[in-house]
């Protein structure tokens, strides 16, 4: 006979109803970021900490600032733009800008990046033009993807990035592979490997890992722990302590970072990446963030999470931190973020205009790129379509 | 020319290639140090060493997703699986990146990858090894699925395929490893995809068959030979691209067809293949389409019930009197 098993131990009550349910979880804790291991830069007061200050150059500073504030605005557009039906869909990092923009301004230009799907900041960064990115998010027929993808779902082999992948962790073995590729073939790179804590009970995750610290494949992983993987929190994705731990198990240096300082975020990056330039391989980062937002333009997150628990989180907004260090040495004044909103307003006025005015790609380019050379059928399908009665607008 | 067997053919295509182009290698489970679970892969690893012949984690989600980074970044991957049947695994892997990556990105990413590996009944494997992959993968527009029969095909169609800037699914069978064939010794000999091969002509019905089928309708032919009846056998060898034209100017020939093709008869190729003679050749048919297949159940393991769920001779025979009205 089996013994009886004493859930009390679990925190499951047999007899629980609703009401007896533990209160909404935290997912994370704000003070985290105050343990021993956690890397920081930013301190209390204007001061960086001599010891892991990345030392950037106070016109890149200036840069990842203004990076950050427009990331913000355009989130807040893209989702006005969803809720009024323009778009389809938009999936914001609105709390998450420094751990994003931070890591891709450590890659160098030559560096891969395999986003999850919330790295917009990272594209913006390297240079994909707004223009583009909103002939995307309205599917037009100037969007690289040539309106195939859902909005969000880009990819822009100029920038050197890879397609935004929908279904959990696939990037992940793909940026390992990537990395490795590149390492037999001699390309002197890395890869920069996006995903959230979610990803992490991906099977992808551990056989990216896995793969990555047997054959020193040069990867940074990059972990961003905000706390949800949609409506589950941290504390229910996994029993370890932390994400960062599930690296060391593969052989594979791994690091804390507090996700919200812009600069630890740069330091820890910078050192992954000079690692793997030296030949020692991957890197797994968890940096320490969160996400203020729903998961996307689908969610509402106040059927599963408080709006009360979020105050202590604005304290820790990465763009007050930097705003907070760079106004002592009058970087910042009232007048940077009204400049910076401005030219971002007039930007992004006129790309909407352009890319809601661009007609959508022709009917007939569905078939194009299926196959590196259209075979007969579908070519005998292109030609019957353009024969035949047409929609209007096409 | 040089007869040899089927592996030894495979292994020969995979060799030449990795000679021709290094950006060229293998992955699998145990293609290695162990030569391959079907000894294909025996002696690469001696030859080329581990960084182009690479034993992967037991994990094909993995190693698939893997190869198709590395196919991204420009090199041409060869994936073995054990068998097909494990690629179910890798199925998300190879349905929503490897196939569609190209078609997503606008054409500005590209997964020059070959699969590999054995595919549909073995002998006594059970219900989850005896998979008829084919079917599935033939449906998914950005894959291309080949299915040699002869050491010759195989060998060309793989050089084909490993030149291919697409993802190509290479159907093997347990079965055929150890049959004998000449294979030629020239390098550059490829074997084009989307042309099915008459390897028996005959007027008065048309076998259309692939990979161990062919050989169990040649079968069927030598008997039907014997009460007078000519049929011909058509090697269909690329399941997509299909080469429909052949197909039709067969039935245009001999007015009647069977498809017999492993896997189950619901929505299979053979299904497709039904489809297009009935729209293209219609007027020539003189009986309805017939298809010998697997029987419509999951594999039994049980060797008698096994050998009557396959596909054999008799049931090729039988719906080939079937087309004929004899029987």
């Amino acid at each position: 006979m089996r013994p009886a098993i004493d859930t009390s131990a679990y925190g499951i009550h047999a007899s629980s109803t609703a009401s007896e349910r533990p209160a909404p979880s935290a997912a994370r804790n704000p003070h985290d970021t105050e343990a021993p291991d956690v890397v920081k830069v930013l301190r209390e007061g204007d001061t960086l900490d001599p010891t892991t200050d990345p030392r950037v150059a106070p016109a890149d500073v200036l840069r990842l600032y203004t990076a950050m504030v427009r990331l913000r605005l355009i989130d807040e557009r893209l989702t006005a733009l969803q809720r009024q039906g323009r778009v389809g869909f938009h999936i914001g990092s609105l709390g998450e800008e420094a751990s994003i923009l931070g890591s891709a301004f450590a890659m160098r230009d030559k560096d891969w990046i395999f986003p999850c799907y919330r790295e917009l900041g990272a594209a913006l960064l390297r240079g994909m033009p707004l223009q583009r990115y909103l002939d995307h998010m309205f599917g037009n027929e100037n969007d690289p993807a040539k309106g195939r993808q859902m909005p969000d779902h880009y990819s822009w082999k100029a920038g050197h990035i890879a397609s935004v992948s929908s279904p959990i962790g696939t990037q992940i073995t793909q940026a390992v592979g990537f990395a490795w590729g590149a390492k037999i073939k001699r390309d002197e790179l890395a890869v920069l490997a996006y995903f959230g804590d979610g990803a992490t009970s991906s099977n992808e995750f551990h056989n990216g890992l896995n793969f990555a610290g047997v054959f020193k494949a040069p990867v940074v992983f990059l972990c961003r722990n905000n706390g949800w993987a949609i409506s589950v929190p941290t504390e229910r994705q996994t029993g370890s302590a932390t994400f960062a731990e599930k690296g060391i198990a593969y052989g594979i240096p791994s690091v804390r970072v507090d996700g919200n300082d812009i600069l630890a975020v740069i330091k820890v990056t910078q050192d992954a990446v000079a690692r793997a330039a030296r030949g020692e391989g991957p890197t797994l980062i968890e940096a320490l963030t969160y996400r203020m937002s729903g998961h996307s333009t689908s969610d509402d997150p106040r059927a599963y999470r408080p709006e009360a628990g979020l105050e202590a989180w604005k304290e820790l907004d990465p763009i007050a931190r930097l705003r907070r260090h760079l106004a002592p040495q009058k970087l910042w004044t009232e007048a940077t973020d009204a400049a910076i909103e401005a030219e971002l307003e007039a930007e992004l006025k006129a790309a909407i205009a352009v890319a809601e005015a661009t007609r959508a790609p022709s009917l007939d380019s569905m078939f194009d790129d299926v196959f590196a050379t259209p075979p007969w059928h579908l070519v005998e399908q292109r030609e019957a379509l353009k024969k035949g009665p047409r929609p209007k607008g096409h | 020319m040089t007869v040899m067997r089927y592996r030894e053919a495979i292994r020969a295509a995979m060799m030449e290639e990795m000679e021709r182009d290094s950006r060229v290698f293998l992955v699998g489970e145990e293609v290695g140090h162990y030569q391959g679970a079907y000894k294909v892969s025996e002696g690469m690893l001696e030859r080329f060493g581990e960084k182009r012949v690479l034993d992967a984690p037991i994990t094909e989600s993995g190693f698939t997703g893997i190869s198709i980074g590395a196919a991204m970044v420009g090199l041409r991957p060869i994936v073995e699986y054990m068998t097909w049947n494990f690629s179910a695994v890798a199925f998300d892997q190879i349905l929503n990146n490897a196939a569609k990556l190209r078609q997503m990105s606008g054409g500005q990413l590209t997964v020059p990858i070959v699969f590999r590996a054995p595919n549909a009944s073995a002998k006594q494997v059970g219900s989850q090894h005896s998979h008829a992959m084919e079917h599935f993968y033939a449906h998914i527009p950005g894959l291309k699925v080949l299915a040699p029969a002869t050491p010759a095909d195989a060998k060309g169609l793989l050089k084909t395929a490993i030149r291919d800037d697409n993802p190509v699914l290479f159907m093997e069978s347990e079965t055929l490893y150890n049959i004998k064939g000449e294979v030629s010794d020239d390098p550059d000999l490829l074997v084009p995809m989307g042309k099915a091969n008459i390897v028996r002509p005959g007027k008065d019905v048309s076998i259309i068959a692939w990979s161990r089928m062919v050989h169990v309708a040649l079968e069927a032919a030598t008997e039907l030979a014997k009460e007078g009846v000519e049929a011909e056998v058509i090697d269909v060898r690329s399941l997509r691209p299909l080469d429909e034209t052949t197909l039709v100017e067969s039935v245009t020939r001999t007015h009647r067809a069977v498809v017999a093709h492993e896997g189950w008869p619901y929505g299979g190729v053979g299904a497709e293949i039904a489809d297009r003679l009935q729209r293209l050749a219609f007027d020539e048919l003189d009986a309805p389409i017939l298809r010998a297949t697997t029987l419509d159940v999951p594999m039994p393991y049980n060797a008698k019930l096994e050998q009557h769920v396959i596909p054999g001779v008799a049931r090729v025979l039988e719906n080939v009197r079937a087309v004929l009205y004899r029987s």
